[in-house]
């Protein structure tokens, strides 16, 4: 019964989000094409399950995932864990005492951006166009990897204090610099896929990492430190997404056996 | 009948395996290194088979509704030659689609109690809600500019590394300028503006207008929008940081 009041609750949430798309949509298509939908029932029909999927979706991530999400990066950034493994009670820890929490930043990063449904999206767009070049897995794995990176190298920031300017201002060198020397089809996907990996799943379970380390570190301010990890996780799937084109391209000049051939990427 | 079951049988199936990492992942932590036991594992079965059903009805919804409606309005705008109804319905997409994003109206309200405490407006309901209001409205006029230009981008067939390392060059200018507390939620907004809804739609619009114009590729051409719809909201919420 309560999960019916729930489902009902996010199910009416999700619908409101969605109001104001298909009355742009349809407004623009009534009034400005003045044209009629081509198959519109089809169309509709998808509109339903997209709204009906959606609250499904977070219906279970909120049973299921979010709280022992919230609760595992709870546990896990705990003095009393951390110290398990210490002689003494009064030691310090070192940033290299948390290495479990850079291990979970890791793992939960990369498995969450694989089951992020707008990802899953633009993939499958991407593949469509590039005709089979861009994987849909490839992709998928690329992002998931710079994200697992990010997020990891950002639960070290909050241990260790480091501004985040330092890292965000490298990244981007870093970004600027491959972006001429990466396959020219791919860099318009690579910046895409930064801002794409921060949706449904990834956000709240890693804004809750941020936050339980930021309270326990000592130091560190909630309100200061705890923001950011969403920045690292747009950041580096750029390089990631980049890196996997350049190596798809190399990958294929040396499968020709000459150099001199740039890879077929002209076809439309 | 019996054949679109069994297509649903197998995207279930690949829902599954999408969501096994994050199930591995959460199993071996709990079990292995917490030595925790699962708490409420009714619950958290029954949450799971939801978070299944939903995806899937999601990717079939996507390539049903949302990518095919994106295209052909595209194509449609392309057809009709109209630039100005083209940019206006831009516009009217990224504003529309932010101003009621829910986890923007969660990040405004923190954004306002943030305020608040540090004394830059009046700690009070009324304006917190103010200033909260201030902040999406900021927020969803920025998605609606990147949009624009995003648009305007594909049309001219400019090239988009120099807009946005530009963009980025403004952000780190603008990091040094704005008051300190807005910083984190200035490079939060930017991830939150782009919701599962907004992302299929944007790019199906991109590669769409791409692909109905002579002369863009629609992998050089057509991406790219997500990436000025999660760039101006950055400048645009340090600008509001340094001006209320």
């Amino acid at each position: 019964m309560e999960l019916l009041t729930s489902l009902l609750n996010i199910l009416f949430s999700t619908i409101q989000d969605v109001i104001p798309i298909a009355a742009i949509i349809f407004g623009f298509q009534l009034f400005v094409i003045r044209r009629p939908i081509a198959n519109l029932r089809r169309v509709l029909i998808g509109f339903g399950y997209v709204i009906v999927g959606l609250a499904f979706f977070l219906l279970g991530l909120e049973k299921a995932l979010f709280p022992l999400g919230r609760l595992m990066a709870e546990q896990l950034t705990n003095p009393d864990f951390l110290r398990q493994g210490l002689d003494s009670a009064a030691a310090v820890l070192g940033w290299q005492d948390y290495y479990w929490v850079y291990i979970f930043a890791f793992a939960i990063g990369a498995s969450t951006t694989i089951a992020e449904p707008s990802l899953i999206a633009v993939a499958i767009k991407a593949n469509e166009v590039s005709g089979g070049a861009i994987g849909i897995w490839g992709l998928r794995l690329a992002v998931a990897l710079g994200v697992a990176i990010g997020i990891a190298l950002g639960t070290y920031r909050i241990v260790t204090g480091v501004p985040i300017h330092y890292f965000i201002i490298t990244g981007y060198v870093f970004v600027v610099i491959q972006t001429f020397f990466a396959p020219k089809m791919i860099v318009p996907l690579a910046y895409d896929s930064g801002g794409v990996t921060t949706s449904t799943v990834t956000v709240p379970l890693v804004a809750a990492l941020g936050l339980g380390l930021a309270e326990t570190v000592p130091g560190r301010s909630p309100l200061l430190d705890g923001f950011g990890l969403i920045a690292f996780a747009s950041l580096f799937p750029m390089i990631t997404v980049m890196g996997y084109a350049q190596i798809a391209a190399y990958k294929q000049k040396r499968a020709r056996g000459c150099g001199d051939k740039p890879p077929a990427q002209e076809s439309s | 009948m019996q054949k679109s079951l069994y297509a649903l049988m197998k995207s279930m199936l690949g829902s599954l395996r999408d969501l096994a990492p994050i199930i591995l992942v959460i199993a071996f932590f709990q079990l292995l290194v917490l030595q925790q036991p699962l708490p409420d594992l009714i619950g958290v079965m029954t949450g799971l088979v939801f978070v299944v059903l939903g995806l899937t009805f999601f990717i079939y919804g996507l390539e049903m509704g949302l990518f095919p409606i994106g295209e052909s309005m595209a194509h449609a705008f392309a057809r009709k030659g109209s630039v100005s109804w083209l940019i206006t319905f831009s516009f009217a997409l990224g504003f529309g689609t932010t101003i009621a994003e829910p986890a923007l109206i969660a990040v405004a309200a923190e954004a306002a109690q943030v305020a608040a405490n540090g004394g830059v407006i009046g700690n009070n309901p009324d304006a917190r809600s103010v200033y909260a209001n201030g902040l999406r409205f900021t927020v969803a006029l920025s998605v609606g500019l990147a949009i624009v230009i995003g648009v305007v981008r594909i049309l001219k067939g400019w090239s988009i590394q120099y807009m946005i390392m530009g963009g980025y060059i403004l952000v780190m200018l603008m990091t040094a300028m704005a008051p300190q507390w807005i910083i984190g939620i200035a490079y939060d907004s930017g991830g939150v503006t782009t919701s599962t809804i907004t992302v299929p739609l944007v790019t199906a619009l991109g590669v769409g207008l791409a692909s109905s114009i002579k002369g863009r590729n629609p992998m050089i051409d057509g991406f790219g929008l997500i990436a000025f719809a999660s760039l101006t909201p950055m400048i645009f919420v340090m600008a509001y940081g340094m001006i209320v």
